[in-house]
């Protein structure tokens, strides 16, 4: 069963008096456990597609099915619901909330789903820890450097095990060492978590890691094309 | 894909973001803190004042009713005369009069007359009274400015004001005649010897009211036992509604009870249109607040913009959102209306033993409140003041909270 069905998305902004095509019947289909990157210059449609899937934005027609349930015509209420169960995200800036530390950044999912206080702050230890920050967990955003940043960004968006996660452009702001130990780190939940991967990236380092790599222009999908042999090779 | 199952308000983190968002622009928190509690404070300290002069005015206006409670003869409003007597007490009335919260009572003969010295005469109000029980009333005794105040019901003297003595041109220990009717209407005269003089707070009191024995006048004017009212007190004006009952189901035709606001409309519309006037100034000074309040949420929203928008792409409901701007709100006002409430207590606790306003008073005088100003502070006008804080502040955050919770959170995102 597919994870993502995306049918004929189409989107469009105006931009002063000028309309952009932001997706142009975009159809698309990401099976559950996918490694897929979404590659294109600016303004490619990438974040558009990424927001779609995300329920942050709502498409002007096409249909969007997530596990088999369609999101593009859910609430404001549900769409959050749903993000908060089963979507990660992983954004460019860091994204933090500055007033929170990184252990209650990381913990801020799971307190707002209803988890209990012992099981979450275990949780967000852990994957802290997991994610090399074992010693920060009280320091607050401002304290930490941007791949520190990152990772607890990236801690808080795999703690709570969601099936999905969407990062547009995660590595943008690293350094080499640090893009290529979230990349490594995504890779292992991937693999041993069966976690479905939608990246959007210009990061040809990034675009390694991709079991299948989609480019984009203009609002529409040039080439689809699946590595896994090429990786495997 | 698991479920998407509704989300219990998790209160905590709720809180705990709101709190230290309070404080993340500390110099504009302290600043809208600073100006909730003025306004706390302005609203409590100034209502005490003006609760303390309308009380007092209305205190020395039921004073001079006198009581709390009157009874007469049924006519008696209408035609306050001699004729229109009434007997003493009966057993039911004096049961009723004994009860606990009556503090004093007294019976009266209270007729019109004409008062004569050897240079003048005018026309008073002859007040036949029991003098302890008078001063358990509300006669100041401090008030007798030179001789003595009357010492029993058969006492053959007369108390007058400073200013009729003036008038007549009289002083203590000069003899002067008063003339009435009987009930025959027979003119009744007696001379009296001057035994005191009082001044009276109000002008028109000190010229009007004279003072005699109760049975001195009942034999002067052939009145047997009758007398005119029974005028009877307790310990706060405003409970009178609560121990009326007794009174008037005690008191039998033809005789009627009146409480202070039914003989007195002018007093009850004082209170009502006090209690009216608190409100309007606690409004007023609450809407001054409101415009800080709104801007400072709004410029709060404005500046996490981008923050909002994130909470709602990790799954932060828009009410969850809501919820997180209207509690730090309640938490802002909270603030201040304790600040507010401590501030005003500790600057009118110091006030209780009065304000002289004697310098600025002499126009007050002459409505019949005191020259000492004392603050009032009722728990129902603080009780007041910070419902309508918090229940007008949450309803005026409301549209910060709103707007917060609707953004759309990829235009949020975007927003530097």
């Amino acid at each position: 069963m597919s994870s993502i069905i995306c049918k004929d998305l189409c989107k469009t902004f105006q931009q002063g008096e000028e309309i952009i095509t932001g997706l142009d019947r975009v159809s698309i289909s990401i099976e559950k456990g996918d490694f897929v990157c979404l590659s294109g210059p600016s303004g490619s449609g990438k974040t558009t597609l990424l927001n779609a899937v995300g329920g942050l934005d709502k498409p002007d027609s096409g249909e969007i099915l997530i596990g088999g349930i369609r999101i593009d015509n859910l609430g404001k209420g549900a769409l959050a619901d749903m993000r908060l169960h089963n979507i990660g995200f992983v954004f460019q800036a860091y994204n933090l909330i500055p007033v929170l530390t990184a252990r209650e950044n990381v913990e801020f999912v799971m307190q707002v789903s209803g988890m209990p206080a012992l099981e979450r702050a275990e949780k967000s230890l852990n994957i802290l820890k997991e994610v090399g920050l074992e010693g920060m967990e009280e320091r607050r955003p401002a304290q930490l450097s941007g791949g520190q940043q990152q990772r607890v960004a990236v801690a808080r968006a795999i703690v709570s095990q969601p099936t999905l996660i969407l990062a547009d452009e995660p590595t943008a702001n690293l350094d080499s060492v640090t893009a290529s130990q979230l990349m490594d780190l995504f890779v292992e939940l991937n693999q041993h978590h069966n976690v479905t991967f939608v990246i959007a990236t210009h990061d040809v380092r990034v675009m390694k890691y991709a079991k299948r790599l989609i480019r984009m222009e203009d609002g529409k999908i040039i080439t689809d094309v699946n590595q896994r042999h090429k990786n495997s090779d | 894909m698991s479920g998407h199952e509704k989300t219990l308000l998790p209160s905590k983190v709720i809180f705990k973001l709101a709190w230290r968002n309070l404080w993340r622009n500390h110099r504009r928190t302290l600043i809208m803190l600073s100006a909730i509690t003025l306004g706390v404070w302005a609203m409590i300290f100034m209502t005490s004042l003006l609760r303390g002069m309308v009380d007092d005015l209305l205190y020395n206006g039921i004073r001079h009713l006198p009581g709390e409670v009157q009874i007469h003869q049924r006519n008696y409003r209408d035609d306050p005369s001699i004729n229109n007597s009434m007997p003493p007490a009966d057993a039911k009335l004096l049961t009723a009069l004994n009860m606990p919260r009556v503090t004093a009572w007294t019976s009266r003969i209270k007729v019109s007359a004409v008062i004569a010295s050897e240079r003048d005469s005018r026309g008073v109000i002859l007040l036949g009274v029991n003098p302890q029980s008078e001063v358990k009333l509300g006669f100041d005794l401090d008030s007798i400015s030179s001789g003595r105040f009357l010492q029993s019901t058969n006492d053959s003297g007369l108390v007058i004001g400073a200013k009729l003595a003036e008038r007549l041109e009289t002083r203590l220990g000069k003899r002067v005649v008063i003339m009435s009717q009987d009930p025959k209407n027979n003119i009744a005269e007696r001379g009296f010897r001057v035994v005191g003089i009082y001044r009276g707070k109000l002008a028109s009191q000190e010229e009007m009211n004279v003072y005699a024995g109760l049975q001195t006048l009942q034999k002067m004017l052939k009145l047997g036992n009758q007398i005119s009212e029974i005028a009877i007190t307790a310990e706060d004006y405003r409970n009178t509604h609560q121990w009326f009952p007794v009174i008037k189901n005690a008191t039998e035709d033809p005789l009627q009870a009146l409480p202070w606001y039914e003989a007195d409309s002018y007093l009850s519309t004082m209170m009502v249109t006090m209690d009216g006037f608190v409100l309007v100034w606690i409004v007023v000074v609450f809407m001054t607040l409101s415009f800080g309040l709104v801007n400072t949420l709004i410029m709060a929203v404005f500046e996490r913009t981008r923050e909002i928008g994130l909470m709602q792409s990790l799954g932060m409901r828009p009410t969850l959102i809501l919820y997180q701007i209207l509690i730090e709100s309640f938490l802002l006002l909270l603030i201040g209306l304790v600040a507010g409430n401590v501030i005003a207590l500790l600057t009118i606790i110091p006030l209780q033993d009065g304000i002289d306003i004697s310098g600025v008073a002499q126009g007050m005088e002459m409505m019949g409140s005191s020259s000492v100003l004392y603050p009032a502070l009722k728990l129902k006008d603080m009780l007041l003041a910070n419902v309508i804080v918090i229940v007008l502040g949450l309803l005026t955050s409301l549209l910060p909270a709103w707007h917060a919770s609707r953004l759309n959170p990829v235009e949020a995102l975007s927003r530097n």
